[in-house]
């Protein structure tokens, strides 16, 4: 292996999309052993940084310095040869390969002609894991293994291409929290060798990780120095350029009567396993019952049963008293469920169709937008207008193409949809993955004065902190069951933790 | 970015991509020893010059326009048809098999009723691909291609056997496969020349795709499906339904296009009568930006090539196989530049550096 990186300094970086700053003047330095956090909102350039870095995206200005010498990167070849790995958000592997697999696609020196010798690859994988002590499996397949353990891998991949020099986008957002604070403790020991930048706006992480952070406010460093000198509120009031005080579910109300009943509730996944095993869950009008759990639990299969876009093999799902199992998404849409799904740019919104036309996705044969099958543009553009303004949505005008929005703003023309049509019930998956503070604030209010109303939500969740803050009652969801359904007060972070993991009480 | 910025770049990429295809275009025929202006005069300009060439380029416009309409809302509602060809045939076939059964049913019911029977075979020639898609996700380009090949074979078969014409009947191998001539009481009256009343047909037809299209709330959830299927499936939308029911469509406009095209120009079915429109109408579509407006412009430009495609050998002695691979040329080289124009970072880049030089020189 070539020498360390005792140095990494990136200097004025600027860099221009069309209409934005992506990078604004952005410098950083990094260390040798130092971890950087790199935190800001989404849309405030962390990872356009970070794709510079990467050689992904030329600068427009400035220049990369490594050990004190200019480096020029014109792809993410040169990125790795000159020692940097990158951990993306979203993994890259193959997954019915085995671990030894992924790692010899990359690993081109146990490439010879028509020869790949992948006994040097395992023996390579083996060596890392043990200097790490990143215990990884080298026989095992991608999908046998756990959100957590494919991370490690990635880790493991990226050292064993030869990085010295770790960039992490937003490691934790999958992982529960004890292999957050397993993954803390990996990346504090491998300071001793390499330094790291890691991407995050977690701030527990930060501070417990980092030794400087670097704030990035709409592609500007607002803000750089020494993480222990201040606090998270500090460090979050700079991130957003004012204080957030998210709402919190405090108002107290009588429960209500169970307005959905699942019982007993079977579905298959894709991959035709069993997602759902005998799921049962009670929700009563007026409350929020958070389901907290790690991703890939069942919570896509039992939004999707629930909204009739999934085959339900047995048991029942009643809604005020009617049974809707197996009704089609247009029954279940007229029987008044509300749903905000998983994937608001492919299941939320038509991205190609304009606001206007995607606020009344589900509507546009009620008597309000059209007679006849005819569209009435008139009744559709006061619609928008109205609704932009009600829920703050920022856009150049109502004819601008969704899928062109920010993600925030994305979910506010979904959440107008759904809430502006009055319904019975409300499915929230997900419904701030992704977001920054000021987005989340104004859904929190929103989902907080829906409940008010009396309308009963379902919040499906990975963000502990979200389902504490809004949810009456806490469910966590673990491999197709309910492990336990805790009171609000009776729920501690730990105790959540536990339970998510798939532990019993 | 200042807006005559924009219309310069615009216009800028415009010229550079029609200089580029006429260079490319004049290099083949340079290189067959043509006379390059010749060439370009007769395909390009000839057709234009009196009306009766005119009506030629027109004559073949109004099929074009048709399929392409109808490859519009497949298009649109996600499903790509590529079998428009056999569509059509399939429309010629029914087409013809109602004006041979019923010569003397008066032309008011009779021409209507044909009309519909093409109508009625392309559609069920589109519903077979996509009812396969929407119930089986079989692929529709798979699917569409096939039924090209038996639409293709059923109606040469048709052809030399219970169509065939009883004059032909005695010669054989050596006659032109086709039907006798329709009763005139399935014909579509013509304006000149051989221009026939299908042009209007075809104008409102572009019409009324555009009021279905993007002002009613079917053609809001084909769209939708289209666009998105998954977006649609969780709004409630049947998807699956507006997938076949736009194939059905898209089928009916190549069968009437077929229909209109026999009732108008030839009178009879011939072999080889389909003459490629099928396919070409996909070119048309996408070339007209998949909007019935940018289409019915597209169909005549390309009824404009094929036409001079048919004056170049007897003018300039250019072979139409050649006038093809300019045609191919001149398209590509268009989309190519289509594709330019969208791409706004390209432009942005480009203004920051030519700004960037003015400053600098001022």
């Amino acid at each position: 292996m070539e020498g360390k990186i005792t140095e990494l300094r990136m200097e004025h970086i600027t860099k221009r999309f069309p209409g934005v700053l992506a990078s604004d003047d952005i410098s950083i330095s990094v260390g040798e052993g130092e971890v950087l956090a790199l935190v800001g909102e989404n849309g405030a350039g962390k990872t356009t940084l970070m794709n510079i870095l990467m050689g992904l995206y030329q600068p427009d200005e400035g220049r990369i310095l490594i050990n004190g010498s200019e480096v020029r990167f014109r792809g993410p070849e040169d990125a790795f040869n000159a020692g940097l790995g990158m951990v993306h958000q979203q993994y890259m592997l193959v997954q019915n390969m085995t671990v030894t697999e992924n790692i010899a696609l990359g690993y081109k020196k146990a490439w010879q002609p028509f020869r790949l010798s992948l006994s040097d690859v395992r023996r390579r994988v083996v060596e890392i894991s043990e200097r790490y002590s990143l215990s990884v499996n080298p026989d095992a397949y991608i999908w046998q293994l756990s959100v957590g353990e494919q991370q490690r891998v990635e880790l493991v991949k990226t050292l064993c291409l030869g990085a010295r020099f770790l960039i992490l986008d937003e490691p934790t957002s999958a992982l529960t929290p004890q292999e957050t604070d397993e993954l803390i403790a990996l990346l504090k020991n491998m300071t001793s060798e390499l330094s790291i930048i890691f991407i995050s706006h977690k701030l527990q992480e930060v501070k417990a990780l980092s030794n400087k952070v670097s704030i990035l406010r709409h592609g500007k460093v607002v803000f750089s120095g020494n993480t222990d000198e201040h606090s998270s509120q500090d460090i979050a009031a700079m991130m957003t350029g004012h204080s957030i005080e998210l709402p919190k579910n405090v108002d107290k109300t009588e429960p209500g009567n169970v307005v959905l009943s699942i019982k007993d509730l079977c579905v298959m996944s894709d991959r035709k396993t069993l997602a759902l095993n005998h799921l049962s869950l009670d929700i009563r009008e007026g409350e929020i019952v958070g389901l907290a759990g790690v991703s890939g639990n069942g919570q896509r299969e039992l939004s999707e049963a629930i909204n009739g876009l999934r085959h339900v093999e047995s048991g029942s799902i009643s809604f005020f008293g009617k049974e809707i199992a197996n009704f089609t998404p247009r029954q279940v849409i007229d029987e008044g469920m509300g749903y905000i799904p998983e994937e608001r740019n492919t299941e939320g919104i038509v991205p190609s169709f304009s606001i206007r036309e995607n606020f009344v996705l589900k509507d546009v044969a009620e008597r309000q937008f059209s007679d006849k099958a005819i569209v009435k543009k008139k009744a559709l553009d006061e619609y928008a207008e109205t609704l932009v303004k009600d829920f703050d949505v920022r856009c150049p005008g109502i004819n601008t193409a969704a899928g062109s929005l920010s993600g925030g703003n994305i979910q506010k023309v979904i959440l107008a949809r759904e809430i502006e049509r009055k319904p019975r019930f409300l499915i929230a998956v997900y419904p701030t993955r992704g977001l920054d503070l000021g987005a989340v604030e104004f859904i929190h209010q929103q989902l907080l004065a829906i409940r008010r109303e009396g309308i009963g939500v379902l919040l499906i969740s990975e963000e502990l902190d979200e389902i504490m803050d809004l949810s009456d009652r806490i469910a966590v969801i673990y491999k197709g069951s309910i492990q336990k359904v805790l009171e609000h007060d009776e729920a501690t972070r730990a105790r959540l933790g536990v339970l998510m993991a798939g532990v019993s009480e | 970015m200042t807006r005559s910025f924009k219309i310069a770049f615009k216009i800028a990429i415009i010229l550079i991509a029609a200089l580029a295809a006429v260079l490319i275009a004049s290099i083949i025929l340079w290189m067959i020893g043509a006379d390059v202006g010749a060439t370009f005069y007769t395909i390009c300009i000839v057709p234009l010059t009196n009306s009766l060439h005119l009506t030629e380029v027109l004559i073949r416009a109004i099929p074009l326009c048709i399929i392409a309409l109808g490859i519009t809302v497949a298009y649109r509602s996600g499903i790509i048809n590529i079998g428009a060809e056999g569509q059509m045939a399939m429309g010629i076939l029914a087409f013809t098999g109602v004006a041979l059964a019923f010569p003397s049913v008066p032309r008011p019911l009779l021409l209507p009723l044909a009309l519909i029977a093409a109508v009625i075979g392309g559609g069920i020639w589109g519903f077979i691909p996509g009812i396969l898609k929407a119930k089986l996700n079989v692929s529709e380009l798979l699917s569409t291609v096939m039924l090209n090949y038996i639409a293709a074979q059923f109606y040469s078969l048709c052809l030399r056997t219970i169509y065939l014409d009883p004059a032909e009947q005695g010669l054989g191998a050596a006659g032109t496969p086709q039907s006798m001539r329709l009763t005139d009481n399935v014909w579509i009256g013509r304006i000149s020349g051989r221009l026939h009343y299908g042009l209007i047909i075809a104008l409102v037809l572009a019409f009324l795709i555009f009021f279905l299209m993007w002002k009613t709330t079917i053609g809001f959830r084909m769209r939708a499906a289209g666009a998105e299927a998954r977006a649609a499936r969780y709004g409630g939308i049947n998807v699956a339904f507006y997938v076949a029911l736009a194939m059905v469509i898209s089928g009916a406009f190549s069968g009437l296009a077929g229909g209109i095209e026999i009732a108008g120009v030839h009178r009879r079915a011939i072999e080889g009568v389909t003459n490629n429109y099928g396919f070409s109408g996909v070119v048309v579509a996408l070339f007209g930006g998949l909007h019935p407006f940018g289409i019915v412009p597209a169909s005549f430009f390309f009824g404009l090539l094929i036409y001079g495609a048919t004056l170049a050998p007897s003018r300039v002695g250019v072979p139409a196989n050649i006038v093809q691979v300019m045609q191919g040329v001149i398209i590509i080289v268009i989309v190519t530049a289509q594709m330019v124009l969208s791409n706004t970072y390209f432009q942005d880049r480009l203004w920051r550096r030519i700004s960037h030089r003015m400053k600098k020189e001022a």
